[in-house]
This record gives structure tokens, C-alpha cells and sequence, in this order.
């Protein structure tokens, strides 16, 4: 046992479908909303949207941590990365995303140090290995990847390097459900929670929701028969006119989360207002580095110029990260904007709804 | 961004492990670990760290669960 083949039966899949659809025959409409990228990919991948009834409707919400991600703050990346003594360390999804007018693969061509690592630790390893360089680390990402990031930032405070620096714009979850909790366009049946965001904050986090909003939420793995299992539970709360936290993933997930990583969280960083692409603002939904660690903050640390911010014209990003509209609503889709050729961000990212679309439709 | 996956812990070295999945071994720091983790137990991987134990038992359940989904006679 892998836990993880098991977990792909398509017998079980269909049998879950089945059950979905005796559930909500003549009931609803429901709308269930996924905020997680790995569960857009998922829904995609495995073609899950065709296998619901005509009263379920599945749609994608602001999950994808690159596509969330504020030109601004790749226009300072890429400022950065023109700095001569200054190497960018990244996950491989930000390489491609457009900025106000270049990119990270842009500047690469143009001869800065961009390396992809797969660990933040490694970009801590690049700084240990290039003492005369200063190591910039693209800490993008929500409460899985934070945490990974804080302790990038703990490592190096250790070794005592005054050469690592993380240029930070990490959001929480929760924030944005509530808003679109509230949403009347979009009147929200349900939320397929997020698994492994919810593995570091517990499943006690989406009880305000509930509590507020009386909106089913229910925590869901990422494999097919998880996603599956957890609209079923969906379907279930709402047919019956409830609303509760479930947890579908609790091979994974506990109610509580992961303490330890919740402190190295709350020791690195702390809460901000954030900039969401095509939501806005939202008051306490980032997370930016503590005072105590401000010497590892790229952006308080390296003072750079950071030209004028330029949004991309007809790209509709935004409504898409709200569930307003679907990609192929989008007149550049699959035209103007290919993975190849990305306009917005969506197109960029694997776990963008744009990119999940154009690859398995 | 980075997709977690489940993976076997093969090695212990204080806070640093080694996970394989598919016979490909990658580290895996502890730091971010609340719980304790022998050899053996299967861990969620995300960029480099544990993020999670996987509780086999749960899984089991989880899946028998799911099998009451479908009768072999209904799916043929
Ligand atoms: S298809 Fe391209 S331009 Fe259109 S919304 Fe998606 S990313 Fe933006």
C-alpha cells in the first residue's frame, strides 16, 4: 500500500458518482467551490466535473497561490533579480508569470541568476554557497508553504547567515471563503475545504464560517475518490439543510493541525493586509516577517526601484479567482493566451484554472 | 506550487529524514513535524518538509467507506 493508488479507483470514483446523483436528484442547484490549486488540477485531471448530476455545479475559487499573486510583487522580484550581486532562488511555477513588463524567464535570458529549487532549504544552501551573494528566496504561497518557508528563515538565522532573505507575500485561506461566503452572485452550497492548507491550521479553522455564513464545509483530500467523497459529504449537509465542519481527509488532517507548525509560523511572521489579484485587499488575510527576523526581509533589507505597475489588458484572471466566470469564457483563451504564450497568471501556474483547463479539455 | 504527497520515511538523522515514493528518495526535514516518526510511517512531503503523519488506520477506514459506494454487481 502507496496510500495513494487506492485512492485513484475508478470503481469507487463511479460509485461515488452514482451516489452523488441519487443524493441530489431533484434537489439544489448546488454550488460547491474548491480553493485549493491542487484540487483545480485534480477536478480537471481526472475529468470529475462530467461526472457530476445536472443539479451539482463545481466551481474553482482563489487557490492558486501564483495566480493570487500581485503583479507588484513580481515587478520587485524582477527588479531584484537586476541587481548584480543578487541571485533569485524560486519555485518552478513563478518563472513564467508575467509581471507588469518582463518575467523571471525574461531576465534569465537576459543573463540574471535565477535557480529553481525544490526546498527552501535548498535556496538556504545556495546562500551557504555563495557567501559573496546575496540569496533571494520567492516566499509565495499559503499556510503549507509558509511554514516551510519560516523555517527556511530559522535555518538560516542558526547558521548565522546575513546572506538569505525571503521576499515574502504569503496569504491565509480562510479570509477570502468569508468573502465569497457572502457573495450573492456566486450564493455558495458548499466548500471543498482544502487538505493540506488545513493540515498546518486544523479543521477548526472553518468553523467561524459555518458559524457565520451556515455554509457546509468539508476538508477533502486531493486524490479523485477524496474529492468525490467529500462533494458527497457536501451533498449530504446540504440536501439536509445543514451546515457543519467535516473532515473527509482525516487520514491527514486533525481538527487541531499541526502545532509545531503553527508556532514556527507564528514566530516568523506575522498577520497583514493583503493584496489579492482580482479580490483586492483583504484586511489580515498575509502574512509578512516579523520585526525580530527583518534582517532576512528582502523587501526591508535590499532597497530597489520598482517600476510602475501595468495590469493586463482583457485578461479576466480576476473574475476567474472569484468563480465568476470559467476560462473558456475568456476571448484570449487558448488564442492570445497559451501556456506557452501565458497573458495572466492562471495561464502560468499548473495549478491555475486557466492552465488546468487548456491541458485537459 | 509544490503538491504534497505521501511518502515512507526510510531514514532518521535527528531532524532530517529520508522519504521514498515510487523508489525515489527525497529529504525531508522534521523540524516542522509535531509528531514523533519511526521508519516506516508515511509522511506528507511538502517543498522539502513533513508537514503531516499519515494515520494508516483513517486511511483504511476511509476507504472501506468509499467501497460501500459500489456493489461489484452494479459496476459489472
Ligand atoms: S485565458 Fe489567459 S488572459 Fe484569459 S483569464 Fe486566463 S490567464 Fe487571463
Amino acid at each position: 500500500m502507496n496510500y495513494r493508488d487506492e485512492f485513484r479507483d475508478r470503481k469507487i470514483v463511479q460509485g461515488l458518482a452514482q451516489r452523488i446523483a441519487t443524493l441530489a436528484q431533484g434537489k439544489g442547484p448546488f454550488t460547491f467551490m474548491e480553493v485549493c490549486g491542487t484540487h483545480t488540477m485534480a477536478i480537471y485531471q481526472y475529468g470529475l466535473r462530467q461526472l457530476m448530476p445536472p443539479e451539482v455545479r463545481l466551481i474553482s475559487g482563489p487557490g492558486c497561490p501564483v495566480c493570487v499573486t500581485h503583479n507588484g510583487y513580481l515587478d520587485r522580484a524582477l527588479a531584484l533579480c537586476r541587481l548584480p550581486d543578487v541571485i533569485i532562488t524560486t519555485f518552478g511555477d513563478m518563472l513564467r508569470v508575467p509581471g507588469s513588463t518582463s518575467s523571471l524567464m525574461h531576465e534569465r535570458a537576459r543573463g540574471g541568476d535565477i535557480r529553481i529549487v525544490y526546498s527552501p532549504l535548498d535556496a538556504v544552501q545556495v546562500a551557504v554557497q555563495n557567501p559573496g551573494k546575496k540569496v533571494v528566496f520567492l516566499g509565495v504561497g499559503f499556510e503549507t508553504t509558509a511554514p516551510t518557508i519560516a523555517g527556511s528563515i530559522l535555518t538560516a538565522a542558526k547558521l548565522g547567515l546575513k546572506n538569505y532573505f525571503v521576499l515574502a507575500s504569503h496569504k491565509t485561506m480562510p479570509t477570502p471563503m468569508a468573502l465569497l461566503s457572502a457573495d450573492p452572485e456566486l450564493s455558495l452550497s458548499g466548500y471543498i475545504c482544502p487538505a493540506h492548507v488545513s493540515a498546518i491550521i486544523g479543521a477548526h479553522a472553518y468553523q467561524p464560517l459555518v458559524d457565520q455564513f451556515r455554509i457546509p464545509c468539508v476538508v477533502t483530500g486531493f486524490e479523485p475518490t477524496d474529492v468525490m467523497q467529500g462533494i458527497e459529504m457536501l451533498v449530504r449537509q446540504a440536501v439536509a439543510g445543514d451546515a457543519r465542519v467535516e473532515i473527509q481527509y482525516s487520514r491527514v488532517v486533525s481538527w487541531e493541525g499541526n502545532p509545531k507548525a503553527q508556532q514556527v509560523l507564528a514566530e516568523v511572521f506575522t498577520p497583514c493586509d493583503a493584496d489579492w489579484r482580482g479580490i483586492g485587499t483583504l484586511p489580515g488575510s498575509g502574512l509578512k516577517i516579523a520585526d525580530r527576523y527583518a534582517a532576512f526581509d528582502a523587501e526591508r533589507a535590499l532597497a530597489v526601484e520598482v517600476e510602475p505597475l501595468k495590469e493586463h489588458q482583457g485578461c479576466l484572471c480576476g473574475e476567474i479567482l472569484k468563480g465568476k466566470v470559467n476560462p473558456s469564457d475568456c476571448p484570449l483563451f487558448g488564442k492570445a493566451c497559451t501556456p506557452e504564450n501565458p497573458v495572466g497568471a492562471c495561464m502560468v501556474s499548473s495549478e491555475g484554472s486557466c492552465a488546468a483547463a487548456h491541458k485537459y479539455q | 506550487m509544490c503538491v504534497g504527497v505521501p511518502m515512507m520515511v526510510v531514514e532518521i538523522d535527528g531532524d532530517n529524514a529520508v522519504a521514498e515514493v515510487d523508489g525515489v528518495k527525497r529529504e525531508a526535514s522534521l523540524m516542522l513535524l509535531s509528531d514523533e516518526v519511526a521508519v516506516g510511517d508515511y509522511v506528507i512531503v511538502h517543498a522539502g518538509f513533513a508537514i503531516s503523519k499519515l494515520d494508516k488506520e483513517e486511511a483504511l477506514e476511509t476507504l472501506a467507506l468509499m467501497r460501500e459506494a459500489f456493489s461489484p454487481e452494479l459496476m459489472g
